[in-house]
Parts: structure tokens; sequence; C-alpha cells
């Protein structure tokens, strides 16, 4: 078996969830190449070598790879498929955009965002927002496949895989790249964040939610938010954590002010350490915190952040 | 300009749902059942194209057994104007949904296409990507801004860390994410005028189409409950839980 995986990486830097999904290669079992493609990704090419576990590293360094639009990629994942039985990815937004059309043009189902390998063909996923696990078995002959970081281990660094160059150059008369806008915040981005602090109702209005900026800068943790403070106008939707919001899976997850409704559940569930801080200690958020605080989080909160 | 808009009948979004006792699948007998939200907003973007005057037509495809001709009935009284369902009860992997979806818009020649970015109960996110791979198109998945300029259409993409933009040229894919718009409800005058407006039903067969999949369902299960956890009494206490107990800061 040889497994192919698209390394994930943004500003010539290899992205964390790279080693995630190396990690869930190796459970895979078998030769384990990892795929660079990108515009001057040299820097990234020698990251990805260096991950345990992997036998070769391959560079695919072209402008039209810049961006890693869809089009370009998948026709170059296409190509290159077919020294494989499988080809992976992380569950990103790269990943999710390109691996549906790799496997498409080969014919063969994806199996979304797995979060355990049973064998080189069954695989566990979330359904329903997480809140059933499918045990799925694949009979085509390539088993394209997203991972869902959270669900693995990153491996450690330690390995010298060889470099070479690919030089396939598909061609992309379909789309173009126009401009892109990071957020202008130091802060993690929700979905691969670490900690995550979220506010909910209970805070009140959205300028309370500065409250949440100096326990989140403290922790290195990203902001989010339930729907209903998203509906009550408090926070833009992009900071929501739910079922129609972002499932987030951090190692902390901090939720304030925030009842735990079965949407806002799903999208946190998974999170390995929950802290609630609620003043109803009757609040559904306490059947699945680790840690509860009763209190007023108006006074918890500062209290808090002069603590960490 | 055609725009071609996909639905999916899945779960009510409120619903929590039910493992079945032999773990073979979610139990969905007598659950409330609505359109996927996703879809909601793909079908209130395909319409303010249309008031926008950039579309001409908005036609509403679905997939799936006879009872999802309800969501096509919601989708013509919030403004399409014409619907096609492609009939069939068995379970249809999204590859497949996207081969069914690649022949319509062979029949159809839609200058657009929008689909949700991901149906809540598969939580796939493959079938518009997979559908523009068939269909040899290019996509703008996860959009949250839709702007058409003549023969081109500049989507701006909910990326990890920010937002993209992307110009592609039609005819082209779009998915859908959350910020793209707020869909409106249908009213009673237009639910009532839906029910006269044309819906086709086609089986797969007359799309030559095999619906099979080489994926298997092997077991669902519910999954992990997590441990009760405790109460702390102080600030203090839980700052030095998390640190040596817990060890996540």
């Amino acid at each position: 078996m040889s497994i192919l995986v698209l390394a994930e990486h943004h500003d010539g830097q290899l992205a964390g969830a790279t080693a995630h999904v190396v990690a869930a290669a190796k459970a895979i079992g078998g030769d384990i190449d990892v795929l660079v493609a990108g515009e001057n990704v040299g820097a990234v090419a020698e990251a990805a070598a260096k991950l345990d576990g992997v036998s070769k590293v391959r560079v695919a360094d072209n402008a039209v790879y810049a961006h890693q639009l869809a089009e370009p990629m998948g026709a170059l994942l296409v190509e290159l498929a077919g020294d494989y039985s499988h080809v992976l990815a992380a569950a990103t937004t790269t990943g999710k955009n390109v691996l549906p059309r790799v496997a498409a043009l080969k014919d063969v189902s994806q199996i979304s965002e797995i979060v355990e390998v049973v064998d080189a063909d069954t695989f566990k996923r979330p359904i329903y927002a997480g809140n059933a696990i499918a045990t799925v078995k694949s009979a085509d002959s390539l088993k394209v496949i997203t991972v869902r970081s959270t669900g693995f281990d990153a491996v450690a660094e330690g390995g010298s895989a060889a470099v070479e160059s690919v030089d396939i150059v598909a061609d992309n008369s379909q789309s173009c790249f126009v401009k892109q806008e990071l957020a202008q915040s130091d802060r993690p981005e929700l979905a691969a964040a670490k900690v995550v602090i979220s506010g909910g109702r209970g805070m009140g209005s959205g300028e309370n939610f500065k409250l949440l900026d100096g326990i989140a800068d403290k922790l290195g943790a990203a902001i989010g938010a339930s729907r209903a403070a998203v509906d009550a106008g408090f926070v833009p939707n992009d900071m929501q954590v739910g079922q129609t919001g972002k499932i987030v899976a951090p190692e902390l997850y901090i939720a304030v002010g925030i009842s735990g409704a079965i949407q806002h559940l799903a999208g946190m569930k998974d999170s390995k350490v929950i802290v609630a801080i609620n003043k109803d200690e009757e609040a559904p958020i306490f059947q699945v915190a680790d840690y509860g605080l009763v209190g007023d989080l108006f006074e918890i909160l500062p209290e808090l952040e002069s603590k960490l | 300009m055609k725009v071609l808009v996909a639905v999916k009948r899945v779960i009510d979004y409120n619903v929590k749902i039910r493992v079945k006792a032999d773990h073979s699948d979610v139990d969905l007998t007598n659950v409330k059942m609505a359109m996927n939200p996703f879809c909601e907003i793909a079908v209130e973007e395909a319409v303010r194209l249309k008031e926008k005057g950039v579309a001409t037509e908005v036609v509403a495809v679905t997939i799936g057994p006879k009872a999802a001709q309800e969501q096509l009935r919601t989708a013509l009284a919030l403004g399409a104007d014409r619907a096609i369902h492609v009939e069939t009860e068995e379970r249809v992997e999204s590859l497949a949904a996207a081969k069914l979806l690649a022949k319509v818009v062979e029949e159809e020649q839609p200058g657009l296409v929008i689909l949700g970015k991901q149906a809540i109960d598969t939580d796939n996110n493959q079938t518009g990507q997979m559908l523009a791979a068939l269909a040899g198109l290019p996509q703008g998945t996860f959009a949250s801004e839709v702007v058409v300029e003549g023969d081109k259409l500049q989507v701006t993409r909910e990326i990890d860390g920010g937002l993209q933009t992307v110009e592609l040229t039609l005819p082209a894919i779009v998915t859908t994410d959350l910020r793209l718009n707020e869909p409106r409800y249908a009213k009673l005058p237009d639910i009532m005028k839906a029910k006269k407006k044309p819906l086709d039903v086609k089986s797969p067969a007359d799309l030559g189409v095999e619906v099979a999949s080489k994926l298997t369902l092997l077991k669902v299960e519910s999954p992990a409950e997590r441990k009760g956890g405790i109460k702390v009494g102080s600030v203090d206490e839980l700052v030095d839980k998390l640190k040596n107990e817990a060890k996540v800061i």
C-alpha cells in the first residue's frame, strides 16, 4: 500500500494539520509520500521531509498552484493518484475544496473527516454534526479521504525523507485568484485553535465580549460564540460554534454564559476538556463540562484573567 | 441566465437524533424533516439573482424519495420557477448525486449551479465539488459573496483564517456558506401558488446513472458519552485543575 498526503501550508509554512494527517496515514500503514504543491514552497517541502514516517516528499512548485485553487490542484492530484492506494488531506477548507474533485475524476467515493482508522478500507467518521459515529467500508480501488485533525495526534519531527520535484503543470483557464483577506487578529483560527473560549446569551451584549479578550490572549485562544449570541446580534456569525456554525474540538473549550443547547453541543462536545462558567447550576452545559464553575461571569472573568 | 439550485431533504436541524437499536443507521421514522439549511441559503441566493435581473429562470432540483417533493415545493414557494425531482428510494451517496446532477446540468445547461456546502445529515461536503469535476466546470465553494460580471463570476470564499476571492468563468458551480445571506420565509400566498408550478419527475435510470455505491455503512453508533465532570468552588481551583490535573494550560 502507498499513501499520498497532500500537505497543508500557508505563507510558506507547513501547517500543523499535515502532521496529524501523516499520523492517520501511519495508522493505515504503507509507504507515505507527501505532496507539497504551491509557489515557492521549498521551505514547506523541507519541513514536510522532517515529519516522522514520511518516505518521500514530492514538490510541485509552480505559479499555477499558488493559492491552491481547486481546478489545477485537482488536476495535479488526479495525475499522481494512479501511484497510490490512498490519497489523504486534512479536512481544512483546502482539503475539503480539492479532494472531492479528485475522487469524482477517479470515479471513486470520498470519505470525509475520518476520526479513526479501523483498517486500510474501514474508517469511522462523525455524521449528524457528531451526534452519531458511522463506520464505513470502501471497496473502491483508490481511497480518497479527508482527516479531522483532532482525531489523530500529530507525528513528531525527526525524519529525513527524500525530496523530489514533480514536473506536472496543470493548465487552468477557468479560475483565478483575485485577493485574500486574512483575519487581522493574532488569534488562531476558530476551527484549528487549541483553546477556544466562547460566549453565549449570558454575555448580555457585544461590548461584554471584550471580557473574553484578555483571557484569550493569555491562553492563545480563539473566541467563539453560541447561536444565541449571534442571533442576539452580539457578534458576527462566523464566530458561531455549533451544528450550523463551526465544529471545533480543541484541547480546552471554555463556555461562558452558554446554556448548552443541543445545537451548540454538537459543535464542541469533542473538545478534550470542557469548562463551563454559568450562573444557572441547572444549565445543560454542566452535563458535558469536565469542570464547572457556578457564578456570575462578570466577576469570574476578570478574576480568571488575572490568575492565568 | 438560468440558475439551477440543488436542495436536499434532511432531518430538521432542531431534532435530537437517535441511533437505531441494531446500529444499522439513524432512526428517521416519524422524525420532522426539512430543507437542509445550507440549501435554503442556495435557494435564497438564486432568487436574489433573479430579483436583480441576473437570473432569468431558477430551477430547483432534488434527489430522493417521493416525500422530497415537499422541499421542492418549498423552493418553489421561495421563488424558484420550476422543479425537477430525481426520484429514488435508495441511499444516494455524494458521488452518485453528483453524477445525477451532472446529467441534469447537461440537459438544462444552466449558467450557474448553486448548492449548499454540506448537508447536515451526512456532513460530507462533497457533492458540489464532485459535480464541478464531472461537469468540467470551475467551483466556488463555501461562498459568502457572489457577484456576476458578464461571463465571469467573482466568489468570495470563507477559508480557514479569512476570506479569499476567486474569479471563475461561467458556467460555474457555487456552494453556499452561512454568511452568504439570510433566507426568507415562504409566504402563504406563495405556498399556494407553488402548488401550481411545474414539477418534473425523473428516475436515475432516465438519466442513465447507476446509484449503487462502493461504500458500505457497517455500523452507526452513538458517540462516546462524556464522563460526568466536577464543579469547582473558585477560580483558583479551576486554574489549578486546568494546570495540574487536565494539563491543558
